[in-house]
């Protein structure tokens, strides 16, 4: 469940399918973390409300348009699926009571950019050098567009430009601009690793776990409303109309320095095999997606683009020491499988793509950003993705290695290290560099559709 | 994420494992404000991270709180591991009284940041049973079972700071200690291989 890896919601893979959905209430649930579609370029668009009217009367307009988990897959949505989030700051401005707001949990309260101490996005991860408007209380919203190519995501684009337009001082504080990078035949991300490759399936999709991801996570630990793997759901927003069906998600935008990591794995591999097997340390993978825990010494692409065995391991028995996988790698942190307790309870789903375009093998980088620009869905912010942000990224002690922060996605400034177990002596790389920088980032509230009126009708007959 | 207090040590050589340590506490328990998830972040000291929680116990509780200690004891026995996921040094629990009414201390020493497995704490108190010594205690949550958010605040609020820690081996883990024994098990084998 890698933050870098598995992130994707688009990809040139149009072969995904949608869940079998027989349960929970699918004509309610937002689509956006229960079913991936089969988009190869999508928009992100913060908007801000001038006025609470303003902002009721964009959604009002919006609200058909949004996909719900039944709806994925079937002939109503076959071009383009919309999701609507917003931030606490939006919900208020929306018109939200005080006394609702107040049952919202602290961290989502305070939103992304206050909890950065937290999150450990610091340096030049810092909100203060975020860009897009996204640290401001000033954003209220977000509309992820997933289209099925450009061409229809331009014509989204240019739709709701006209729709904004004539929304009451509803403003685009900043969009960004997505498409999935060839080769199109497997999902990836700029750096070249695969992704996609392990998923949480929620019970009730009738979704079967792929050898090795465990059994289905109890609907609770994504969707408000329904119970957890600690038993019924408790202690939710009210009212309850707002919260059920509901979720949050923590955006992050992620600048990949394509050019410095390439840079790094010439200056520390003399040949292309030792470069490969250093780009698999760092990831716990190799960029095929094989895992070095099942191979550690050479690549297999055929495993790697096999589900049905690219996820079957576990570190505790079958790598302890982090001969193959090292003990800090991205994989590692991010998914911890049998080395860790609670698992179930920090599972989160992800979804996103790729922005900016690729740096062709060869070149020198070009100054133009590229990355990931991800969601990360959940029940509890504080408890899933803060988590993994403060306890399995940024934290130095991970694994009592003293001094590394995840060597991908982890906040690098430098200082940190990388130790690769290997016999008889094991090696460290001093002062890794910082491969990938946040360009900024949101805590979102994803409403249900009876929500999604509800705040619609908010102020109706003052 | 800087997860250390500034007056912390973060190179092996300020944390020379030979040279014994002690470090004074400011009164807030911490020496700069840094935020966890659930609030400030206690510093790791010679003695390596830890909390003391002190409650008052509810009339009538004293024997069974008492009588835990042994179920404890038989949920070790039964399994070692029980405890594992708080990264242990040692436990001790106390019940006093000096005059204003029995209270309870549940004093851990252990090798995680306080804040930062707060809830898988809580899970393993609710699975081994622990907190039935806590529903003895004043303040302690009514809706403990489906709120941990209230019940990490009633540790935060229950955490006395320690002004004083010492470390004879300062900032060594328990499983540092373990390999080292280990180690020294192993070689006790090899040299008896080679007689």
């Amino acid at each position: 469940m890698a933050i870098l890896q598995q992130s994707h919601g688009i990809s040139g893979d149009l072969t995904d399918c949608t869940a079998k959905l027989d349960s929970l209430e699918f004509d309610d649930i937002q689509h956006f973390l229960m079913a991936r579609p089969p988009a190869r370029a999508a928009r992100y668009e913060f908007l801000t409300f001038g006025n609470p009217a303003g902002g009721r009367e964009w959604l009002t307009g919006l609200i058909d348009k949004v996909g719900t988990a039944s709806a994925v897959g079937s002939s109503l949505l076959d071009a383009r699926w919309v999701t609507v989030g917003f931030t606490w700051n939006g919900l208020q401005t929306l018109g939200v009571t005080e006394a609702s707001l107040a049952t919202f949990p602290e961290e989502f309260r305070q939103g992304m950019a206050a909890r950065a101490g937290v999150l450990g996005t610091t340096g030049a991860n810092h909100p203060d050098h975020w860009v897009g408007g996204l640290a401001s209380p000033n954003l209220h919203a977000i509309v992820v567009l997933f289209a099925r190519d450009v061409a229809e995501r331009e014509r989204c684009r240019g739709e709701h430009e006209r729709y904004v337009a004539q929304s009451g001082g509803v403003e685009v504080l900043s969009a960004l601009d997505l498409e999935a990078i060839p080769p199109f035949d497997y999902a990836h991300e700029h750096f070249g690793y695969r992704d996609r490759l392990s998923q949480p399936v929620i019970e009730g999709t009738g979704v079967e776990p792929t050898p090795g991801s465990g059994l289905p996570i109890k609907a609770g630990e994504f969707f408000l409303g329904y119970p957890d793997e600690e038993g019924p759901a408790a202690g939710l927003p009210q009212p309850e109309i707002l919260s059920r069906n509901g979720s949050y998600v923590a955006y992050l935008r992620m600048e990949e320095h394509v050019g410095a990591f390439r840079d790094f794995l010439r200056a520390r591999g003399e040949t292309p095999e030792e470069q490969e097997l250093i780009a698999a340390k760092l990831m716990g993978r190799w960029r095929s997606g094989a895992p070095l825990v099942l191979t550690p010494d050479r690549d297999d692409p055929k495993l790697g683009a096999d589900s049905q065995r690219s996820n079957d391991f576990n570190y505790a028995k079958m790598d302890p020491h982090g001969y193959g996988c090292p003990l800090g790698a991205h994989i590692r942190r991010m998914n911890p499988r049998d080395t860790a307790v609670n698992m179930n309870r920090r599972k989160m789903i992800r979804r996103g793509g790729t922005y900016g375009p690729p740096l062709p093998e060869g070149v020198p980088d070009d100054g133009i950003e590229r990355g990931i620009a991800a969601f990360v869905g959940c029940a509890s912010l504080v408890r899933q993705f803060e988590f993994a942000m403060n306890v399995w990224a940024n934290d130095p002690n991970f694994h009592e290695l003293g001094n590394e922060h995840d060597p991908i996605f982890g906040t690098q400034d430098g200082t940190f290290d990388m130790t690769i177990p290997k016999r008889p002596i094991r090696k460290k790389i001093k002062g890794l560099p910082a491969f990938t920088t946040i360009r900024g980032g949101a805590y979102f509230f994803l409403p249900g559709i009876k929500a999604l009126r509800y705040l619609a009708s908010l102020g109706a007959g003052l | 994420m800087a997860t250390v207090a500034p007056a912390t040590p973060s190179t092996s050589t300020e944390r020379d494992w030979t040279k014994p340590q002690a470090m004074a506490i400011p009164k807030e328990g911490y020496f700069e404000l840094e935020k966890g998830r659930y609030g400030p972040v206690f510093p790791k000291t010679p003695a390596c991270y830890g909390f003391s929680v002190v409650a008052k116990v509810k009339p009538g509780r004293e024997k069974a709180i008492r009588e835990y200690g042994k179920s404890i004891e038989d949920a070790v026995n039964a399994d070692p591991s029980v405890l594992a996921p708080l990264k242990l040094h040692y436990l001790r629990w106390i019940l006093f009284d000096v005059g204003s009414g029995l209270h309870f201390m549940y004093q851990g020493i252990f090798d995680t940041d306080f804040d930062k497995y707060l809830e898988d704490a809580v899970a393993l108190f609710v699975k081994t049973g622990i907190t039935t010594v806590f529903v003895n205690l004043e303040g302690w949550p009514e809706d403990w079972k489906t709120n941990v958010t209230a019940v990490i605040k009633f540790f935060r609020d229950h955490q006395c700071a320690s002004f004083l820690e010492y470390g004879e081996y300062p900032y060594v883990s328990a499983d540092e200690i373990k390999k080292a024994l280990k180690l020294k098990a192993t070689f006790s084998d090899m040299l008896d291989i080679m007689q």
